[in-house]
């Protein structure tokens, strides 16, 4: 009965574990994908995205947060949960102001990939239309808050890995927003560089490099294949 | 029996739409034997038939007083209303100017731009006025389904087509479904 | 310009030992001191504790009492819950407004007066209600309104303003046994003393206490949780953060029975092997500071607090922190986030408070009903307690009764008491349905008025507002929606987005403007934010609306449009800039929202 002392299963299939491991870092191994945003595999949990809603035993929570437990039950790929994500990305669309057509990062946009994993085909909701700071004062860097989706990790990098402590989340509710952290505001005036990992993390295109514009022809780019095809960790390490 | 009707329709787009539609190449054979084509700026027709049509296509996002009539008369005679394209269901690369007060937007084009001879904002009434910003069309009207893509692959027109008029629930496999 | 005084605000960071995790505190000074926190004093806070920049307009910008702008000499508040607006606030407002010459939400022109609502203060049983400067006033008729305007005008210091008008009242309308309790200072601590900690957790245990802030877990096990859990330190937390729309009866346990609420806490210390204890008192509270301050001075000059408690080797005390304006914050964890000088933002869990809380070390957080309770356990045993109540919620529960009801207050009842009970005790007739536990409570209708108020059946926090057949429940479910839609923290998506869609959603219901798809929808998307929410607040934002189209579903159909759908947004409105920028009037140069050219389908 060793094997099943550190097993769970996972939609219907057992998934080993290491103790200490969350339900996203255990399917993580098990090359099986959860959708996430905020989760990143070098940075400390978040948990702010909600995609990676799991059911473990009947109840809601979050599969990068939750510890992996021995024995239980975890429900991620059925209709229902992928309905409710289906909604979460909606929600993160009409939130901010995401247009892929003049968006560099498309094709290598996490949001974009989790969008089409979970079949969204337009917003539903009424779009917000709140009109957010673009930030072009750092040489390297562009910072498009029309495309932050507010995922805190380039907030976590480059507090955790980089030490630099150079940005923010501010405001309550949807008046969230990324800041800087520099008296003037603006990112030209930290010492963030574009070889910070904060710079690498950013899932969307709200913080890109400025000297790249669309690094890749369509159809060779990250996501132009289904992200089953991937190797899940290699997708999860992706920028 | 009658053949299904189909109409098509462009608001602020760039008919890209409605190239990628026709290339779905020889099978636009099929499709016109399978359907007829009402209202459309392939057929030149203006207005849809009265007793209205089966399936509407519309292209565009909604950027003046023109739009907004069009999409509602065509929303009106359509039993199925389906949004084409980024600019449709999101605004699209017209919404670039949502960003800009329309205010600037004119005094950039009329009054304060470069080469303007006779500055001076267009008050003909038969311009349509802009809004204040640019909307996805399924703030003005319902909207019963949505062709993602700037433009949608022409695979997915036909794989959309052919559900609906299978009488199926439509479904965009991966490689079709895409917001580029 | 306002120079600000720097003096002050150095003597305002040293009175805080220039400690980071006193951010909030320090920025709650500023604010009362200066009239707001702008971007130099942001600085130069930042700078002197060496805080990150970020951190420091964060915390301004989240908390609802702060501002980064100069808000001026008078900053009021209009409590905005239902009750309040069943109560007239509106007019209130109306007239602050005129005679005050401002616009709300705005600082006046002169820099003096700012004026804005905010939700519940507290005061349901008193209202319409108000806050000046953290200040309460109660009973604010628009005639009332005029007189305050008047000596506002006159730039009148609050001080020498008719004290009758900062009258807040306690007298309880039904006592049961913890309202007709005599407690006598340190005799509870004396007899846990006696019989030993161990000893004194299985008293509590017996009891069957469950926390008394609504979500009911039990006492006992969470202090020998933390008790047991590894740490350097330990700490005692109480939750005075009352915050649910409807609820005063904190309010009033603090007002007259913080002496048991602070032995309350020194048990716990006690109990976990905690030195150290924070009293976490909502900002809409502060008027009850200083004598909070006062008790604790007392109990330290009689040896119930501080070093050698009764002449044991037994440190305790007690530290007060207020609140800014969060709902959220009473969220334990997001609680403890606020008392470590940050944004009150709930923690992910696990890890849960009671082993890795204020600091990450084991923590006991609870309501200040659940500290009075235990004092009294402490004193009159656990018999006592077990006299009322049912078999899985012993004791009894303060509620707090408002609305349309003839005699609104705290009302002590059993355990198991019917909701019908309380009706006919407060005096409440022809009503139409009950919200119970506050806005991510439960509304019942009258079908349901022998429902017992208990955690088997319908769990409370105390909030118990009433409403008559004349009321419009569209609008009080608005009021919630618009609640939670301003007090969403914003950290995870389903809350911070959900709710606005609600807020949107039930707008243009109530409008009449929503067709029965659309309702449909958001019915979807509520059920999502309920599911996937962060914490308490996002899974129970959307309750008010799920509960309501439950039972009163017709009167959601009512207000249906039959229209096919209409536009989201004012389609003529959209055109007005450049109408009046190309000088055109003419028919083409306007849009009709409705009617049947547009929307009829053929």
């Amino acid at each position: 009965m060793q094997e099943s002392e550190f097993s769970f299963e996972l939609d219907g299939t057992d998934l080993p574990f290491e103790p200490g491991q969350s339900i996203m870092e255990a399917a993580t191994q098990a090359g099986v994908y959860i959708p996430h945003l905020c989760h990143h595999p070098d940075l400390r949990r978040n948990g702010s995205c909600k995609l990676c809603t799991v059911k473990v035993n009947g109840r809601f929570g979050s599969a990068c947060a939750l510890p992996a437990q021995a024995g239980c039950t975890v429900e991620s790929n059925t209709s229902e949960l992928q309905e409710m994500r289906r909604q979460i990305v909606q929600m993160l669309f009409v939130e901010g102001n995401h247009y892929c057509p003049f968006c560099e990062k498309s094709g290598n946009c996490q949001l974009q990939v989790v969008a089409y994993h979970v079949g969204m085909v337009d917003m539903h909701f009424p779009p917000f239309n709140t009109a957010r700071q673009l930030d072009a004062s750092h040489r390297e860097m562009l910072l498009d808050r029309d495309r932050c989706i507010q995922c805190a990790r380039c907030v976590r990098a480059s507090q955790d890995l980089d030490k630099k402590n150079i940005f923010g989340l501010a405001g309550r509710g949807m008046n969230i927003r990324l800041v800087v952290n520099s008296d003037s505001g603006l990112l030209g005036d930290t010492d963030f560089s574009s070889a910070d990992h904060a710079a690498q993390v950013c899932p969307t295109g709200a913080l890109i490099r400025k000297d790249q514009a669309y690094p890749c022809p369509i159809g060779s780019r990250l996501y132009d294949t289904p992200i089953s095809q991937h190797t899940i960790r290699q997708d999860a390490r992706h920028d | 029996m009658t053949k299904p009707t189909i109409a098509t329709c462009s608001l602020a787009g760039c008919f890209g739409c409605h190239m990628s539609l026709l290339d779905i190449d020889e099978r636009i054979v099929d499709l016109v034997q399978l359907v007829q084509f009402d209202r459309s700026p392939l057929t030149d027709i203006k207005h849809c038939s009265e007793q209205g049509v089966d399936i509407g296509l519309i292209e565009g996002a909604l950027c003046n007083a023109e739009n907004i009539h069009t999409l509602r008369e065509f929303r009106r005679r359509c039993r199925i209303l389906v949004a084409v394209g980024t600019c449709a269901i999101s605004g699209g690369v017209p919404a670039l100017r949502n960003r800009i007060p329309v205010e600037e937007c004119l005094n950039e084009a009329y009054l304060q731009g470069q080469g303007i001879d006779q500055p001076q904002i267009p008050n003909d009434v038969e311009l349509p006025l802009l809004m204040d910003k640019v909307y996805p069309v399924h703030e003005v009207v319902h909207i019963d389904y949505s062709l993602p893509g700037c433009p949608p692959p022409a695979d997915a027109f036909w794989s959309l087509l052919t559900a609906l008029l299978e009488g199926r629930e439509p479904s965009l496999d991966y490689p079709l479904r895409r917001f580029d | 310009m306002h120079a600000m005084n720097y003096q002050r605000i150095n003597q305002i960071l040293d009175d805080h030992g220039r400690n980071p995790l006193r951010l909030v505190q320090i920025l709650i000074g500023i604010q009362a001191e200066c009239g707001g926190i702008p971007a130099s004093v942001r600085d130069y806070i930042s700078k002197a504790l060496a805080v990150p920049l970020a951190q420091v307009h964060g915390v301004v910008a989240f908390y609802h009492f702060l501002s980064p702008e100069i808000q001026g000499q008078y900053r009021i508040y209009v409590a905005d819950n239902i009750i309040d607006r069943m109560h007239g606030n509106q007019e209130v407002m109306a007239t602050l407004l005129q005679e005050l010459q401002a616009e709300r939400g705005k600082p006046r022109a002169d820099g003096q007066v700012f004026i804005d609502y905010t939700s519940c203060t507290g005061l349901c049983d008193q209202g319409p209600a108000l806050l000046i400067n953290s200040r309460a006033l109660t009973h604010v008729t628009p005639d009332r309104a005029k007189e305050i305007a008047e000596r506002i005008n006159a730039g009148e210091p609050l001080n020498n303003w008719p004290s009758h008008w900062f009258q807040v009242e306690e007298s309880p309308r039904v006592a049961g046994p913890v309202l007709a309790s005599q407690f006598e200072p340190g005799r509870g601590l004396q007899a846990a003393l006696e019989m030993g900690p161990a000893q004194y957790l299985k008293e509590v245990e017996r009891a069957g206490l469950r926390g008394r802030g609504g979500a009911g877990f039990r006492t006992a096990i969470k202090w020998r949780v933390s008790r047991d859990a590894p740490g350097k330190t330990h700490y005692v937390i109480c939750n005075a953060d009352e915050g649910e729309p409807g609820t005063f009866k904190d309010r009033a346990l603090l007002t007259r029975d913080a002496d048991a609420m602070f032995e309350g806490m020194t048990l716990a210390g006690l109990v976990i092997g905690a030195e150290k204890g924070f009293l976490y008192l909502r900002g809409e509270y502060t008027y009850l500071y200083s004598q909070l301050v006062a008790t604790l001075a007392r109990r330290r000059a009689e040896h119930l607090l501080g070093k050698n408690i009764l002449g044991r080797e037994f440190n305790f005390d007690v530290e007060i922190h207020l609140g800014a304006g969060a709902y959220v914050a009473g969220e334990e964890s997001a609680l403890i986030e606020s008392l470590e000088g940050k944004c009150a933002v709930p923690r992910p869990r696990p890890p849960f408070t009671a082993t890795h809380g204020y600091l990450g070390q084991p923590t006991v957080c609870n309501n200040v009903e659940t500290f009075v309770k235990t004092a009294l356990i402490a004193q009159n045993g656990a018999d006592w307690f077990l006299e009322c109540g049912t078999r899985y919620s012993p004791g009894s529960k303060l509620l707090s009764v408002s609305g349309d009801v003839a005699r609104p207050g705290i009302y002590e009842y059993p355990f198991g008491t019917s909701v019908q009970t309380v009706l006919e005790a407060c005096g409440a007739r022809e009503t139409q349905a009950v919200q119970i536990g506050g806005p991510s409570g439960t509304c019942i209708t009258p079908n349901e008025f022998d429902r017992a108020i208990c955690y088997e059946d319908l769990s409370t926090g105390g909030s118990f507002m009433v409403f008559n057949r004349s009321r419009d429940m569209l609008s009080v479910v608005q009021n919630f929606i618009h609640f939670f839609a301003d007090e969403s923290c914003g950290f995870c998506t389903p809350c911070r987005v959900g709710t606005q869609l609600m807020r949107r959603a039930i707008d243009k219901i109530v409008a009449g403007k929503a067709g029965a798809r659309e309702l449909k929808e958001i019915e979807h998307a509520a059920k999502c934010t309920r599911a996937m929410s962060h914490c308490g607040l996002g899974q129970t934002a959307t309750k008010p609306f799920l509960d309501t189209l439950d039972r009163l579903r017709p009167q959601y159909e009512a207000r249906l449009s039959n229209l096919d759908f209409v536009p989201n947004f004012d389609l003529d409105q959209s055109l007005s800039k450049t109408r009046a920028l190309s000088q055109r009037d003419d028919p083409h140069a306007h849009l009709p929202q409705t009617g049947e050219a547009c929307d009829a389908r053929i």
